[in-house]
């Protein structure tokens, strides 16, 4: 029962439950089950093994009703008319970029292969070498379906993304993507009766159904208004009305801002950049990226990161004393909070001390400090609170202790709870621990003169 | 190198930026597609059907809040500005669009706190004079009215007195003829004491006081925005049932909806963000759905995004050092930190936020670039004659 309980509060997987699913006697069952589940976005899986994708699979429109499922998987796109070295370049920048934050590897997904040339034969080729060169799952680009299949017969067994089957090409494409079992973006722009019409055609009469919506990522002037509104119409229609026709992931191309650059490059970066994360927040199961730049992409990563954390759990770590390194009775003592985003960068910022810490993370309720502070959720008692059932107080002989520089109007208050205790206000920003640790610190418990504290130099310090 | 806004106001110069140049997902395994036939489909013709767009109309709709009071409404201001009035949230186009735009201001500090390097860039030759900074954020980087934060009221600060403060609140008003809005220090007795100072003596200018919080007494900081006829910003820490407690008491004590708005808190970009856009979003389908409290215009204070290292930190100090990617791929602050803020913002418009308190003068630009679209009724261009599938050939 519980196993059921966990399940039907989407804090389990069903996979869990193996013999439903390797057990020929559940065979009725698991198909049925399958139906039951599906949720009212289809989860499309593309690319096979360890690096394969789930897409969509949402169950609501808002997060806050549940949790949104499947972060948006992130592409970045080459052609086959790409000098080689180019192409290895982004290739290797898809397969290798890795950004550490909370605790998790933020990284890219995909890589779209689109055919220029228009002849099958270089795509074939370009197809080919992208993926000797990646283990990252495909998206293959045509409208041709001569030149998807010469892709597909090289690398069709790898599960890529056929795009596209549009409203001139779906008798074709749509026998390629069951002749090789493969998923298919159904692509038609601005038209959202034509987008339905050839999803529900492949279903219907093909028996396809894995597939994503393409309903077309206008950009230029204005048009992005009706972009936004096309994904908010297709995800209510699906989640709130239940139209099966239209229950499939959204793909979202911020790339063709591309279509209509500005004179600057920088400033069509700008907008790809803004694009992807307003795309994002608009229900976009699935991106397609055009520039290699990290800082063109940042917000987008980070921001996936956090709309697509459970938001019935915020992340948050235990209270208590941590240990950095092997901290002594001579260790400097630290406090924070348990949001896991404090927690992990001033841990990590602790690290690069030359000697071992204590860190007393005290309840924060899982908010930064800054906003516990204001909202009184990081107060003196919790402080003192912590401090006192650690038992850190027989662990340490200086008697003081470093608050951050955001709960600074609460020293005064710690300082006559913790009585013959030191209360060091600390940095705003944990990246200036090691400065004030090492300059401040030391010299206030341990220096010849007392010095004031003097906070490291403003430009480590945001606003 | 160098970045090049056109101006955003008439008659303004273009303004420069120096960019300097410097060398887990759920495994959901996937259940096997239906048996698809084998032989050549049968089917020659598309099915056709149609998209209908799933129209909702909601029972709720926010109230409309103007900033600013001209002569004939009994104040000075050559410019006002309404919010709220929306009857759905943003880019549900098919429900309704926005009546207004959302409305920009840039924050100014009687006394500068700490500020990341790009926004100090911008506003260096102004720090020390509040008025010559308000102005330049009216005349030269297009904001629709300055935000004046009154931080060193506090009396753990400079506790200038709530007279002196009206003075420069005064100053500003004399500088500009936008509405201001009025930023206490945080303290809750001394807030009360400095906006019912100013609410005074800038009677009938409509101005926005932010903010009241839930540590200070309502009725008393209510009164005065009743009396001398200005707007409140109600602020609640991301919990929707202090903000709920907060509208409710504000409005209890007799401030109408149509002078009070609701900030919810903002987490900048990856720091906590994803609470503020459930709780913008909480509030306003609640407004939308018929709870009368909720009812009122949202703000945010987008220049939280600079807390972001992400933001304000040098690429070659954010990038990991093993970061496969080179380090100037990282992009200078002069760029990350403006996309932070404005994707902050954007993200909460999205949400029904439609009073935004920025820093940074490209960020600005950014967000208006976006954020303006959310009131547009009839596009430029029908979207036939814009081709996206193209892309899929591009050269570049």
């Amino acid at each position: 029962m519980s196993f059921a309980a966990k399940l039907v509060e989407d804090r389990t997987l069903a996979e869990k439950c193996t013999p439903l699913f390797t057990e020929p006697k559940y065979k009725e069952k698991l198909k049925k089950y399958v139906e039951v589940i599906r949720p009212p976005v289809k989860t499309i899986q593309v690319g096979v093994g360890d690096n394969s994708v789930n897409v969509g699979g949402k169950v609501v429109m808002f997060r806050h009703d549940l949790t949104w499922h499947n972060p948006t998987p992130l592409a970045l796109d080459i052609h086959d008319e790409m000098e080689d070295a180019v192409m290895m370049e982004k290739v290797k920048f898809v397969n290798d970029f890795k950004f550490a934050r909370i605790g998790a590897d933020l990284k890219l997904d995909m890589i779209a292969v689109r055919s220029v040339s228009g002849s099958p034969e270089k795509f074939c080729r370009t197809v080919s070498r992208v993926s000797q060169l990646t283990e990252k799952p495909l998206i293959l680009c045509s409208y041709n379906s001569e030149a998807l299949e010469e892709a597909l017969l090289a690398v069709g067994a790898k599960r890529p993304l056929i795009y596209a089957v549009t409203r001139e090409n779906w008798r074709e494409v749509g026998q390629l993507a069951l002749k090789y079992k493969c998923p298919i973006v159904v692509s038609a722009p601005g038209d959202l009766s034509t987008l339905k019409s050839l999803a529900k055609t492949l279903r219907e009469g093909y028996g396809i159904d894995d597939i994503v919506l393409d309903p077309g990522t206008y950009v230029e002037g204005d048009s992005l208004a009706e972009t936004l509104s096309n994904f908010a119409a297709l995800r209510r229609a699906a989640v709130e009305n239940g139209d099966f026709d239209v229950g499939y992931p959204l793909m979202g191309i911020p790339a063709t801002v591309w279509l209509s650059p500005d004179k600057d490059e920088i400033s069509t970066k700008l907008r790809e950049s803004i694009v992807s994360s307003l795309l994002m927040s608009m229900y976009a199961d699935l991106l397609v990226l055009h520039s290699l730049d990290v800082w063109v992409m940042l917000s987008s990563i980070v921001w996936r990161q956090s709309v697509y954390t459970d938001p019935r759990t915020p992340p948050s770590v235990k209270p208590g004393i941590y240990e950095i390194g092997k901290p002594d009775e001579n260790a400097p003592l630290l406090v924070t909070g348990n949001f896991a985003l404090t927690y992990f960068l001033v841990k990590e910022d602790i690290n690069k001390l030359k000697d071992p810490a204590w860190l007393l993370v005290a309840d924060s309720e899982a908010t930064s400090i800054e906003s516990a502070v204001a909202g009184r959720k990081f107060t003196t008692e919790k402080m003192l609170d912590g401090i006192k059932t650690s038992g850190i107080m027989n662990k340490i002989k200086h008697k003081s202790i470093i608050i951050p520089g955001y709960a600074a109007r609460l020293s005064g208050e710690l300082e006559d709870g913790l009585k013959d205790w030191k209360v060091l206000v600390g940095p705003r920003d944990s990246s200036a621990i090691k400065d004030f640790v090492e300059k401040v610190w030391k010299k206030e418990i341990y220096g010849e003169e007392l010095v004031k504290a003097t906070l490291p130099t403003e430009s480590k310090k945001p606003s | 190198m160098k970045v090049s806004l056109e101006p955003m106001v008439q008659g303004a110069q273009r303004t420069e930026f120096l960019i300097p140049i410097i060398p887990t997902a759920i495994t959901q395994p996937v259940t096997a597609p239906p048996a698809a036939p084998v032989e050549t489909p049968k089917i020659i013709e598309l099915i056709k059907t149609d998209f209908k767009y799933p129209v909702f109309q909601y029972p709720g709709s926010i109230a409309e809040v103007q900033l600013g009071a001209t002569k004939s409404e009994g104040g000075s201001r050559g410019r006002v500005y309404k919010i709220g009035g929306s009857t759905a949230l943003p880019f549900w186009r098919f429900d309704g669009v926005s009546p207004h735009l959302p409305v920009v201001a840039l924050d100014t500090f009687d006394l500068a706190p700490p500020l990341a390097r790009p926004v100090k860039d911008a506003y260096k030759d102004v720090l020390e004079d509040p008025v010559a900074w308000a102005k330049l954020c009216i005349d030269k980087y297009g904001a629709d009215l300055p935000s004046i934060h009154l931080v060193s009221t506090d009396p753990g600060v400079k506790n200038t007195s709530a007279t002196d403060a009206a003075k420069l609140v005064e100053n500003v008003l004399q500088a500009v003829d936008t509405p201001v809005i009025v930023g206490g220090s945080g303290n809750p007795q001394k807030d009360m004491e400095v906006f019912n100072k100013i609410a005074e003596v800038t009677k009938g200018e409509h101005l926005v006081f932010s903010s009241v919080t839930t540590d200070m007494d309502i009725e008393k900081t209510v009164k005065p925005m009743i009396q001398y006829n200005h707007d409140l910003v109600a602020l609640a820490f991301m919990d929707i049932n202090q903000a709920r407690e907060l509208c409710r008491k504000s409005q209890e004590a007799g401030l109408p909806r149509t002078q009070l708005i609701l900030d919810n808190t903002t987490g900048g970009l990856g720091y906590g963000i994803e609470y503020s856009f459930s709780i913008f979003q909480r509030t306003r389908f609640a407004a939308l759905m018929g709870e009368e409290v909720f009812q009122v215009p949202l703000s945010s204070a987008s220049t939280n995004a600079w807390a972001a290292r992400e933001a304000w930190q040098k690429p070659e100090v954010l990038a990991p050092s093993e970061s496969a990617a080179p380090v100037e791929s990282w992009g200078p602050r002069e760029l990350r930190g403006p996309i932070w803020e404005a994707t902050t913002a954007l993200v909460l418009s999205l949400c029904g936020a439609e009073l935004f308190m920025m820093m940074h003068p490209l960020a600005v630009k950014l967000f208006r670039d976006f954020g303006t679209l959310v009131a547009k009724s009839q596009l430029q261009k029908t979207l036939k004659e814009i081709h996206p599938e193209n892309w899929v050939t591009m050269k570049t």
